[in-house]
């Protein structure tokens, strides 16, 4: 390229200017980048985590900052789009953000991550769950405070093997998206553990007006406790027969049977019938002072991975602080090796990034309730 | 072996249910020709019927057996007359109207029946109580068949007798077989068509509420959605064993009954549904008109 002299000298100055600038600039503030839909139909989800991210930097700026120096939030867009996200990650790399917050669908974040990793920049999402992204290695900068797809099968399989000491499960599923693809890792996982044998693997047919022969099929392979991928309609229906031929075998399903209607509609078939969920968060003071924060800037309840935004902001400038620098290893190591008190109590993290505390909790049917157990 | 026969009774209970609502499809056929698709949302509506009606009389304190019989009646009663407002209102009027006129309205007042229970009700699943008790007798076999089990087999087997009965042997079933022959010739010799179409809608929707009572609190729980998939099953039966014919909709009913539980029993759960359909292509290819069905020769 040519340019005439003048441009030239005007083009050096400016480039001076700015590079003198943005050392005296980002000395000023840590910036922290948020990522995620702000607009289009998912925006739903991205905006929640923008003002999570804006109440822990206004709270963490009131208490005087970080060893002196202001938070400032650079928010940007990616729709929820894998093309959008690496424009939107180039920018927030090129505006010098110290670590970044997002993105939120499981896509983008894919597709963002590694021009992260090139500049050496961490990133915490709030909502991207695809097991891959911790699992596969290739990402040594991700971190989440949201607990895998996977993590309900292994939370489930470790419970049954682990606390209930059971050797012989029947894995059963309804044959859609959620309910076999959870039964898929539970049988991986319980191939994986070594400890137990998966002694059956077969979809039902939901709707159908009676699961005897399945049932049946359930106890001559001897099977201790079934692990049940799918919704609560079919549970009831294959819990309360099972309870009819008078098998006591435990029965264990996942978040889509922690619901009231199991309950109801099973009875007393349903006691002593384990199932997964999230921990119970609403309590806990953290969640309800910027609960009560959000409501009373806005006006409404907020929305989805509220409280999963909150934990990766407060892990994020928790983790910045006690490092006392924005050096990626000096904070990464603070996320491996301290816990930060979150809305979902003190959390760290595992090597791959996956959260320590942050995950499925199992609960049991006691006296027509679901109670946590532990 | 025992296995066997715990699989044998699964099918068996499975085949009940699917003949007790099979049979209501192929009386209406039989008569007049129409493959009656609201017939799944009768059965549905027997089982609402049933839940509204058992609740209230359990809560006025009934013994039991007053309140599974008063319940029956109820329902019965209830989704007959649905039966006959449905016939009065959809299909009388296309009597005569190009054949796929009317099952196009039976269609139609298929979803409209669920969406009006879906709105008048709930959209959710409601649970069902056990109007069947465990009886103490049948403690020992609890393991292979439960007594609700046992309930649908016999109240079907008896409902299949009674209704073999009435239309071999009284005035009704003989208009009624008349009228299936040849509805003109009938009207000829002085049959009151009208009334026999009726009496179809009206028996077999009774059959139906009753299996829907059954079914209901054999499975604890429905929703407005359980009469597609069921009567789905029913239909397939129906056709199986010859549509227009009530021993091959019983007989449908039970081999796609047993056929689904040594389907899941001996090879996966997985292929139930794909067992029974290549069963019904198999049959179908090699008896067009089903097991027990008439195979019709077309006036042109």
């Amino acid at each position: 390229m040519i340019f005439p002299r003048k441009t030239l000298s005007i083009l050096a100055a400016l480039t001076i200017g700015a590079a003198l600038a943005a050392p005296a600039f980002a000395s000023d503030t840590i910036k922290i980048g948020v990522a995620g839909a702000h607009s289009g139909d998912l925006a739903s989800y991205g905006i929640p985590t923008m003002k999570a991210t804006e109440l822990v930097v206004k709270d963490v700026n009131a208490k005087g900052g970080i060893n002196g120096k202001m938070l400032e939030v650079l928010a940007e867009d990616d729709v929820c789009k894998p093309e959008v996200a690496t424009n939107t990650a180039t920018k927030l790399v090129s505006e010098n953000v110290n670590v970044v917050i997002g993105h939120i669908c499981s896509g983008a974040t894919k597709a963002a991550l590694p021009i992260y990793r090139d500049a050496n920049i961490l990133v915490m999402s709030p909502s991207a769950t695809t097991p891959d992204l911790t699992q596969s290695g290739d990402y040594p900068n991700f971190y989440r405070t949201i607990a895998a797809d996977d993590a309900q099968a292994r939370t489930l399989v470790d419970f049954t093997t682990g606390v209930l000491k059971m050797t012989k499960i029947a894995v059963i599923h309804d044959k859609g998206d959620y309910g076999k693809g959870l039964a898929e890792y539970v049988r991986t996982f319980i191939e994986q553990g070594g400890k137990a044998k998966a002694v059956l693997f077969e979809g039902v047919t939901p709707g159908a007006v009676d699961y005897s022969a399945v049932v049946q099929k359930i106890k001559r392979s001897g099977a201790e406790a079934v692990i049940y991928g799918g919704y609560h309609p079919e549970a009831s229906k294959i819990v309360g027969q099972m309870r009819k031929k008078r098998m006591k075998t435990a029965f264990l399903g996942p978040d889509g049977v922690k619901d009231d209607t199991f309950i109801k509609v099973a009875g007393d078939k349903a006691e002593g019938v384990y199932a997964t969920g999230p921990a119970d968060v609403s309590k806990n003071p953290i969640t309800q002072k910027f609960h009560k924060a959000f409501i009373e800037a806005e006006g409404t309840e907020p929305g989805a991975f509220f409280d999963n935004a909150l934990s990766a902001a407060i892990a994020m400038t928790n983790a910045i602080a006690k490092a006392e620098s924005t050096d990626s290893a000096a904070i990464a190591k603070v996320l491996h090796t301290e816990t930060a008190d979150t809305p979902f109590g003190a959390i760290k993290f595992a090597d791959n990034g996956e959260p320590i505390g942050i995950g499925f909790v199992i609960y049991q049917v006691k006296d027509g309730v679901y109670q946590q157990v532990q | 072996m025992e296995y066997f026969i715990e699989l044998l009774f699964s099918g068996l209970t499975r085949g009940s249910i699917y003949a007790l609502i099979a049979l209501g499809y192929t009386m209406v056929y039989g008569i007049i020709g129409l493959i009656n698709f609201a017939h799944g949302e009768i059965y549905m509506i027997g089982a609402f019927t049933a839940l509204v009606v058992s609740t209230a009389l359990t809560i006025y304190g009934f013994p039991l057996l007053a309140v599974v019989v008063l319940t029956a009646l109820a329902a019965a009663v209830w989704a007959a007359s649905y039966g006959y407002t449905i016939e009065r209102l959809a299909y009388r009027p296309l009597r005569s109207a190009p054949r796929l006129s009317p099952l196009i309205s039976a269609i139609g007042m298929s979803i409209f029946l669920q969406n009006y229970v879906l709105l008048a009700q709930t959209s959710d699943f409601v649970p069902f109580p056990a109007l069947v008790p465990e009886f103490a007798f049948m403690e020992p076999y609890a393991h292979i068949v439960g007594s609700s089990d046992m309930a649908i087999l016999v109240v079907s087997a008896l409902a299949m007798i009674i209704l073999t009965c009435m239309i071999k042997y009284t005035r009704t079933g003989k208009a009624m077989r008349a009228t299936a022959q040849d509805q003109k010739m009938a009207l000829l010799v002085g049959i009151n068509v009208d009334n026999v179409i009726s009496i179809t809608f009206i028996t077999g929707s009774a059959l139906a509420a009753i299996g829907g009572l059954l079914i209901a609190s054999h499975i604890g729980q429905i929703n407005f959605y359980i009469g597609f998939i069921a009567g789905i099953k029913a239909f397939t039966a129906a056709v199986l064993g010859g549509i227009g014919s009530i021993p091959g909709a019983v007989l449908g009913s039970f081999i796609l009954g047993l056929t689904e539980a040594f389907a899941t029993g001996y090879v996966s759960s997985d292929y139930e549904d794909v067992f029974a359909f290549s069963l019904l292509v198999l049959i179908l290819i090699f008896k067009p008109a089903g097991l027990l069905g008439k195979a019709t020769i077309e006036k042109v």
